[in-house]
């Protein structure tokens, strides 16, 4: 007896209920993109310029009473959230201490940053800073530039090689896939207020590695199908393709899901953001491969006319249905 | 050749399973072979305790896993064109005063850093004096600007304007970086650290990442210690620390005597720059000193400054405070000289470091830093690794279940994967870093893919009635162009990512894209061999997948 995830053979209708599925996932990405642009994202320092400190200690953290020690210095906004973990030993207390960047310096100053740890260790002698970051805001604002120019250049990347590959519908329902992803996750991290810096750009450039694995994998059955079921509408020859690659496509996702679920429990916070955000990626990226992709190259449309057809690994013309 | 390949990887992982005893088998090696053969004890156990016939090669560990501090400097190369000319200034002059009767008198005039501005009292000789200046143009020394003077030289009505041409101006950037760039590594070294990474990033940036050093603030002062040594002409001495110097002098503090301060012009005679070198020493009453020594073009301008002004003081400045104030007894040809005060043998030793070390030609700006401290970094690769166990186990156990002995393979092949992983990183020198760990394990759910993709394949076609073997290999075949467009794609992104990100991130995008290239290598040719070698050996009537 094996494992399954998907029953043997199976005859899903994935167009039964567009409306709903892909009609949904519209609506998704646009109440993502307006929850972006109502809410904004919580910019790590990474993007927002500024300081944060990290601090350890063996008592237990109290936020006023650390609020109350900083308040003095005269350093403004600052945000002290305590941290938890898993992976913590009994008695370790971990807080982040985020300090905005001061209007109109470039530099970060250091001095501050030595009274800031002066009066904290005052308050708990057995405190000690783990990690201390300080982003200036001209760094800051081309991490940005440097971030979206990521994003665009991988999904340039990916639409021309699946143009190169397949066909151009097929190259702009995969990126419309992607966006969706994307979006979607932006808009996750805007509604939940999570930090959002570099590594989390990390994280949806691989969300665009994996969703596109998981939409070529379909394509390609598709390509093939193609070539077998030559008159049968293109709507059935999508959903026999989805079908016949559905097990795959479950197997594959949950075996990573399984990986990053570890990382996510255990892993440790310095990461939980980046596994966060690719374990949720990874849900839609197999949900778009399945119900978004290939709407948009049904909705586009394919030439199926005659045309010798050239098999993508032998550079041979492929006459008729193998076997 | 596959089994070579994954015995291969298997020998060059194996270094990281025993990292801290390697490290210091490799620590030790270097420090042997640095000291001509000669072993101490401990260094010989240290070499002893991983045999030397396998590989050393470790991966290195990034800032965030080992701890350290990393530092984006800004270099002010614009600082450097207001030095250079305000150096041409006694040129100008001179060059003027001699055509005195055509020009006139010669007066400089305010202006805005990097531009010298004279007036000349006599209008009409305005173009002998443009001819003049403009003859102290020298070429460009650099391999663009050939053909290209180093300064442009203009009139404004009885004005001589001067600046540096942009040929110059790039040309002085990129030998300020490097500049800096050395002396900053050379300070580095001076501490002994492991494995700095000292880069040039952009027209004028400068990444620094120490690891192992306590943090970013001591890395900062470390390399910060601008070490600026300059002689210059002495005008006066004050008690009031709030004297007015005049026009192109400055006021600095004594650095041993409390409340003193001296006037001097703002000019320097010599700099540090023209230091060849410094040793510590001692003078002729056994204080501690120390020695120097100029390059010719130094040796040359001292030696003239010396001889023409017997009897006046001159002061030896070090950042902004005058050590000492000697007053010049006799010509000093040659060009060396000591340099005297209440030092300390330290402070002597530490000044004749700096100073060999030289002066950063240009001031930095810190845009970012970033401090991990080793606990954080061990915690992090603790929990690194319990989460890669607790998925491999997972992974391994999930594919046993749901593809039985096929499964079996499948895991093998992970295994290999792994080990090529980590020897892949080794062998390149790679750098694992926190998300790089991410990478790996994301790589462990992933890499089964192939194998998926193939299995699923063999099912569908052995539901199709054909017999085991043709599944197998129609299998294999069918699933080739999924699993190779699939895979590139991913890696693209891979790709991007190393190319736009920095730190971490990077190391994320290595470990991603090795990952990549390692799990389709397994799935295509590990696992085939696997199943092959499974079949032949065993020529079963039906297969189960």
């Amino acid at each position: 007896m094996r494992l399954r995830l998907a029953p043997e053979h199976t005859h899903f209708d994935f167009f039964k209920h567009a409306y709903l599925t892909f009609g949904g996932s519209a609506v998704l990405t646009v109440l993502a993109l307006a929850l972006w642009a109502v809410m904004g994202l919580n910019f790590g320092i990474d993007f927002k310029g500024g300081t944060t400190i990290r601090t350890d200690s063996t008592t237990v953290v109290d936020v006023a009473a650390y609020r109350a020690t900083l308040k003095p210095l005269g350093i403004g906004d600052v945000a002290i959230t305590e941290v938890f973990d898993p992976s913590f030993r009994a008695n370790q207390h971990v807080a982040q201490i985020r300090i905005a960047a001061l209007e109109g310096s470039e530099a970060v100053t250091p001095e501050l940053i030595a009274a800031m740890e002066t009066a904290l260790k005052a308050h708990d002698p057995e405190i000690s800073f783990t990690a201390v970051e300080s982003v200036g805001p001209k760094v800051s604002g081309e991490l940005i530039w440097s971030a979206i120019l990521a994003m665009t250049g991988a999904t340039g990347a990916i639409l021309i090689y699946i143009w190169l590959r397949f066909e151009w519908q097929y190259a702009v329902g995969a990126v419309a896939a992607l966006v969706h992803d994307v979006f979607i996750t932006i808009g996750m991290f805007a509604a939940l207020q999570l930090k959002f810096d570099l590594t989390i750009i990390a994280a949806l450039l691989t969300i665009l590695g994996y969703s596109i694995n998981d939409t070529v994998v379909v394509f390609d059955r598709l390509r093939e199908n193609l070539i077998k079921y030559k008159v049968m509408p293109l709507r059935d020859v999508m959903n026999i393709s989805v079908n016949e690659t559905l097990a795959r496509t479950l197997m594959t996702s949950f075996t990573t899901l399984i990986s990053l679920g570890a990382l996510l429990i255990f892993g440790g916070d310095v990461i939980r953001g980046l596994t966060f955000a690719i374990f949720f990626g990874v849900i839609l990226g197999t949900y778009s491969s399945v119900f978004v992709a290939k709407n948009i190259v049904l909705f586009l449309g394919l030439d199926r006319s005659e045309k010798p057809k050239i098999d993508p690994e032998t550079g041979a013309e492929v006459a008729g249905p193998k076997a | 050749m596959i089994w070579g390949i994954c015995a291969l990887g298997l020998i060059y992982a194996s270094p990281n399973l025993f990292y801290s005893r390697v490290e210091t088998h490799n620590d030790a090696a270097k420090a042997i072979a640095a000291a001509g053969g000669q072993a101490t004890p401990e260094q010989a156990a240290a070499l002893a305790a991983w045999p030397g016939f396998l590989p050393s090669g470790l991966m290195n560990l990034g800032l965030d896993l080992r701890g350290g501090a990393h530092l984006l400097a800004e270099v002010k190369v614009a600082d450097v064109y207001a030095a250079r000319i305000d150096g041409m200034w006694p040129d100008v002059r001179d060059a003027l005063r001699e055509l005195r009767d055509t020009v006139g008198s010669v007066r400089r005039q305010p202006s805005v850093p990097g531009v010298l501005r004279v007036a000349i009292s006599n209008p009409a000789g305005i173009s002998a004096a443009l001819e003049a200046v403009s003859a102290l143009a020298r070429p460009v020394v650099s391999l663009t600007g050939i053909g290209q003077n180093d300064i442009e030289v203009s009139a404004e009505g009885e004005v001589i304007v001067v600046q540096l041409s942009e040929a110059e101006r790039a040309a002085t950037d990129n030998r300020t970086i490097q500049q800096s760039l050395e002396i900053i590594r050379r300070r580095v070294d001076e501490v002994g650290t492991r494995e700095p990474t000292i880069l040039r990033q952009g027209e004028d940036r400068i990444l620094i990442q120490v690891p192992g050093i306590g943090s970013a603030a001591e890395l900062k002062a470390l390399i910060g210690t601008t070490a600026k040594l300059t002689f210059n002409a002495v005008v006066g001495r004050t008690q009031d620390a709030g004297a007015t110097a005049g026009a192109r002098n400055l006021l600095l503090p004594s650095m041993d005597e409390k409340g003193v301060f001296y006037i001097v012009e703002a000019t320097p005679v010599v700099t540090g720059e023209e230091l060849v070198d410094a040793q510590p020493a001692f003078d002729q009453n056994s204080r501690p000193a120390v020695n120097f020594r100029f390059n010719p073009s130094g040796a040359r301008k001292f030696g003239d400054y010396t001889a023409a002004n017997i009897g006046s003081p001159f002061a030896i400045v070090l950042d902004d405070e005058v050590i000492s104030a000697p007053v010049i007894q006799s010509h000093i040809p040659g060009g060396s000289g000591i340099i005297t005060g209440r030092f300390s043998v330290e402070e002597s030793t530490k000044l004749a470091v700096l100073l060999r070390a030289g002066a950063l030609p240009a001031e930095m700006t810190f845009l970012e830093e970033r401090t991990v401290g080793p606990e954080l970094g061990q915690d992090s690769i603790d929990a690194g690794r319990v989460a890669a166990l607790i998925a491999i186990v997972l992974v391994v156990l999930w594919m046993v279940g749901s593809y039985g002995l096929f499964g079996v393979f499948a895991n093998i092949a992970l295994a290999v994967n792994m080990a090529l992983i980590f020897a892949a990183l080794s062998i390149v020198g790679g750098t694992l870093t926190l998300p790089g760990i991410a990478g790996i394990v994301l790589t462990i759910g992933m890499a089964v893919d192939a194998n998926v993709l193939v299995f699923e394949r063999i099912r569908e076609e052995l539901r199709v009635q054909k017999g085991p073997a043709r599944a197998i290999q129609i299998g294999y075949e069918r699933a080739l162009s999924a699993i190779i467009d699939a895979n590139i794609t991913t890696f693209v992104t891979a790709a991007v990512l190393f190319m736009v990100g920095a730190g971490p991130v990077r190391g994320f995008a290595i470990t991603l894209g090795i990952g990549i290239l390692s799990s389709v290598f397994t799935a295509l040719f590990v696992t085939k061999l696997l199943i092959e070698s499974w079949f032949a050996w065993r020529r079963p009537k039906t297969i189960v997948v």
